[in-house]
């Protein structure tokens, strides 16, 4: 009996907590991308016998010489035939950590409205690309359509590394085209892995074909990526989907939350019409609920008796959408017939129905080498930025702030086919092609001064540095970074540590311990190590750092010259048996939620300058190597 | 302290809400196909959920082909007086009349008229323009190429080679007079994600579902359950086998499983560990290569 409910326990956690990530993949007519599902499926026990069997069965029929898992992919009888794939598929399989659904996207180029499809709901997207043949325009396409579509995280799979005997040659080429080319596209994770989709090699497990590679297999890579910060949970957008009216006493507002957070008793705006009014209740089917965050579906009750109707939105006062007539996008043409400008079509946005017409046609856009060319039309497949005048106001945000608020399709009023996707930019702002500094806005201007960083160099006889410690909580992250401090200053260098606790004490006392307030402590740190580096000090920090995409952004803000990452490395075990501050016993107790290492995930730096494992190397070992790494870069220079 | 993390349950609730909102917010007859199996409980779960504290804004609509099993239908009634639910059966006559049934028409004509034309008649009878189905896009082939709103002519055919591009959470609700819409809310769920749901959500489900000893017969290796006039062959003979059902369909054509899963929890764990798919048990999905796109083309869910 007390198995029995250990079971249902189990099941229970497990539904309650796993997690889902959605990918696309893409790749040219023969990458092997059905093959590669295929695989994944097949390997994470994503297929079942019997749709083996009736593979088997094709697989003779159509004359083909091994058991073919592409045909698994193909579902519609055209395409089993004709060995190719005319529409996106969907495809669902699951691991212990995580679910997945996989948009198979196929790779003609008379197919990118399915790319596209696919991707716009994407939080990850795989480029294929076959090692024979390097980087072929087909994958700058596709890879140039996932960014437009706001996918983050990319990974590109070199496929049949088999058939150019596991070349590193062969892949490092491919990997530096296809940096050279993704460098003008707005890509935060980019990750390259060598596989074989046919015989398995670095799919689920690290190939011993190639000992090189030394970067995770694909499917633990999906298993680990980090994905919950990629959610907008700072800027309310609440479209009214539907007005709930059951009886005269309850007047409900539906709809899908884009953007934000909603709280019991929180000011609200109504556009278009700008009443105001309180949050009186957040229903759900069992119960009331004290807050809602996107992309929750809910119902909210207002404390006055308002009018609002679909296609309203609700925000909170202090942060508004932009309200636009006039629109500046980039479009995805779908539809066998061109645009036409001036002609009025339907446009879809959040949860609105709207006439509108292109009236500028400015540019379109060559994926291949993200070239602009004036144009009079769209034709099908074609992409470029336009210029779209409404008849109504929407409420929206530019698309790399907002997916859901940032797009919208538009659809022919007398076919009714989606004819294109759109994605909003600011007016005046270059198109997701064009690269683009950060911390640039209109009206911010960075003071330069008159003082070079030789200038610094030279007094201090240091170059400055963040060393960037990261790893488990008890793995010495302090210990070492305190140790080095004093050696440091004892030789005369200038240095400065910034440690996980004290900086929480002050500068990110409003931070809790959620994926995305540990971003923000992070990119604030690095913002301040940045700092500091410039006035020409040394700085060593101290966080655990858990995630990588955390870690290169950090990488970015601080510099790449200037940064080095130092992997303080422990077995969890080891850390737990040293618990210092007590935190894993209060962790494992369920005191403290999203612990690392107990409830939250760890991943392991792939390119760090220095590898400590502090269970196997003193103290004073672990300093030496940093010191060496230190002056064999020339970081420390010697003194007169 | 808030936690913004949501559970894939938790997200595919979220989905499905968000979809059966759109049509009642965008159509003016929509309808929920109601086939009293496990996926229907579901969808049914999820409407009360997204119109909440108000009732089902829309009919359901159970196409019978006066040949399910008898705890079906009393499952069927009983459960839909619970949840104040309004049914409404469509039985097409004229062909039972005519005397369809499988064993003497064959499985396919069978199925085009007791389900593919009879479901046809209903949708027009009713003047429905658009009707939810509990499909999902992992149980077949076809059905995985197929969007979530998915766009029929006046014949209620599908043209798998002419689908709407379908982006974000942007549906293109728009059809002409006669047109229609399916829609399927459950297209993202998996088989375990809707037993997951049922668990979680404590959700009422036919107990044909959970397994005990039946009265079966085994026939080509299938199992047969003898609910029904099944007429038997040579050399057959009734025996009492351990099984469930992992799908329910017409008595003749619903094959079960053996298993001794009787529990929620049970169902859920074999189903982690097993090597067929559900749809196996449903002769007629095995009639013909591609049977399943073809009868969507013809205008079946």
């Amino acid at each position: 009996m007390g198995q029995k409910n250990d079971a249902e326990k189990l099941i229970l956690t497990r539904s309650e907590d796993a997690e889902l990530l959605r990918l696309a993949t893409a790749g040219s007519v023969d990458d092997g991308k059905s093959t590669l599902i295929g695989r994944l499926l097949y390997e994470a026990n994503g297929l079942y016998e019997d749709q083996l069997a009736s593979v088997r069965q094709d697989s003779g029929r159509f004359k083909r010489e091994e058991l073919d898992l592409s045909l698994v992919m193909d579902g519609l009888k055209a395409e089993r035939e004709q060995g190719i794939t005319i529409d996106v598929a969907y495809r669902y399989f699951s691991t212990p950590k995580r679910n997945f659904i996989i948009a198979d996207t196929p790779g003609h180029e008379q197919y990118t409205r399915n790319m596209a499809t696919g991707a716009s709901t994407a939080d990850l997207a795989i480029i294929l690309i076959d090692a024979r043949h390097g980087l072929l325009p087909q994958s700058k396409r596709h890879a140039f359509i996932a960014s437009l579509l706001g996918i983050r995280h990319m990974v590109v799979a070199v496929n049949k590394m088999d058939l150019v005997h596991y070349s590193e040659e062969i892949f490092r080429k491919i990997e530096k085209d296809f940096t050279n080319f993704s460098e003008k596209l707005r890509i935060s994770d980019l990750l390259y892995i060598p596989i074989s989709a046919l015989k398995g090699d670095n799919v689920v497990r690290r190939s011993p074909n190639m000992p090189w590679y030394e970067g995770p297999a694909l499917l633990s890579h999906l298993e680990n990526v980090h994905v919950t910060s990629d959610r907008n949970l700072i800027d309310l957008r609440l479209p009214v989907q539907y007005v709930l009216r059951p009886n005269m006493d309850f007047r409900g507002y539906c709809g899908r939350l884009a953007g934000g957070v909603i709280r019991k008793g929180d000011e609200i705006l109504i556009l278009p019409s700008q009443q105001r009014s309180r949050v009186k209740s957040l229903v759900t089917y069992e119960k009331e609920v004290p807050y809602a965050f996107t992309p929750q579906s809910i119902t909210v009750t207002l404390e006055d008796n308002v009018d609002i109707t679909r296609g309203d939105m609700l925000v909170h006062p202090g942060n508004l959408p932009q309200i636009r007539r006039e629109i500046e996008a980039i479009l995805v043409w779908m539809d066998q017939k061109p645009l036409q400008a001036g002609r009025i079509y339907w446009i879809k946005h959040t949860s609105q129905l709207l006439k509108g017409s292109v009236t500028q046609l400015h540019f379109k856009i060559n994926p291949e080498d993200l070239g602009r060319q004036k144009t009079k039309d769209f034709k099908l497949n074609e992409i470029g930025r336009v210029t779209i005048q409404l008849f109504r106001s929407i409420f929206c945000d530019e698309y790399t702030k907002n997916r859901e608020t940032g797009s919208f399709i538009m659809i022919d009023p007398v076919t009714h086919a989606t004819v294109a996707a759109g994605t909003l930019i600011e007016r005046g702002r270059l198109p997701a092609a064009t690269k683009e500094k950060k911390h640039k806005t209109i009206s911010l201007h960075r003071q330069e001064g008159s003082i070079a960083p030789k200038d610094r160099e030279r007094i201090l006889k240091q170059k400055p540095a963040t060393l960037w410690l990261t790893g488990l909580s008890g793995s010495g992250k302090s210990s070492i970074a305190f140790a080095l401090e004093k050696r440091l200053m004892a030789e005369g260098h200038l240095c400065y540590v910034l440690d996980g606790d004290n900086v929480r004490h002050g500068l990110n006392k409003d931070l809790g311990f959620s994926p995305q307030d540990r971003s923000e402590n992070i990119r604030r740190v690095a913002e301040v190590a940045n700092l500091f580096n410039d006035a020409g000090i040394l700085v060593m920090t101290a966080f655990i750092s858990p995630y990588r995409e955390d870690r290169e952004q950090a990488k970015q803000i601080i510099g790449e010259d200037r940064f080095l990452e130092i992997f303080v490395d422990a077995p969890v075990e080891v850390c737990k048996k040293r618990d210092p501050k007590r935190l894993y016993e209060k962790a494992e107790a369920g005191l403290i939620p999203e612990f690392t290492g107990v409830n939250a995930p760890y991943e392991v730096p792939l390119t760090s300058a220095v590898h400590l494992k502090t269970d196997q190397e003193d103290l004073n070992a672990c300093l030496q190597k940093i010191l060496d790494l230190l002056r064999s870069r020339g970081f420390l220079k010697g003194k007169d | 302290m808030e936690n913004y993390r949501i559970s894939k349950l938790r997200l595919l609730e979220a989905e499905s809400i968000h979809i059966l909102r759109e049509v009642v917010a965008t159509f003016e007859r929509p309808v929920m196909l109601y086939s009293v199996g496990k996926d229907s409980s579901v969808m049914v779960r999820l409407a009360q959920k997204a119109f909440f504290p108000g009732k089902i804004p829309f009919p359901l609509l159970h196409v019978d082909t006066g040949m399910k099993f008898k705890e079906m239908y009393e499952f069927r009634d009983c459960y839909i007086q619970q949840i104040g639910a309004d049914l409404r059966v469509y039985i097409y006559r004229e062909a039972l009349e005519n005397g369809a049934n499988p064993w003497d028409l064959g499985t396919v004509k069978c199925c085009a008229f007791l389900k593919t034309q009879a479901l046809l008649n209903a949708l027009k009878e009713g003047r429905y323009d658009a009707a939810f189905g509990g499909a999902r896009r992992d149980e077949e082939k076809s059905r995985a190429k197929e969007r979530i709103f998915s766009f029929r002519d006046e014949h209620g055919q599908w043209d798998p080679k002419n689908q709407r591009p379908e982006l974000w959470g942007l549906y293109n609700t728009l059809v002409n007079k006669g047109e229609s819409i399916r829609v399927f809310p459950l297209s993202n769920w998996t088989e375990l994600d809707v037993w997951e749901y049922i668990h979680l959500e404590r959700i009422p489900v036919v107990p044909m579902y959970f397994a005990k000893e039946r009265d079966m017969v085994v026939r080509e290796g299938r199992l047969i359950p003898l609910d029904g006039p099944v007429p038997l062959k040579e050399n057959e003979k009734p025996q009492k086998i351990l099984c469930r059902f992992r799908t329910l369909g017409c008595y003749p054509c619903t094959g079960a499983v053996t298993s001794s899963a009787a529990t929620v929890p049970e169902i859920i764990r074999e189903i982690m560990t097993v090597k067929n798919s559900e749809r196996i048990t449903r002769l007629i999905d095995h009639d013909q290569d591609s049977s399943m796109e073809q009868k969507k083309k013809e205008g079946y869910f």
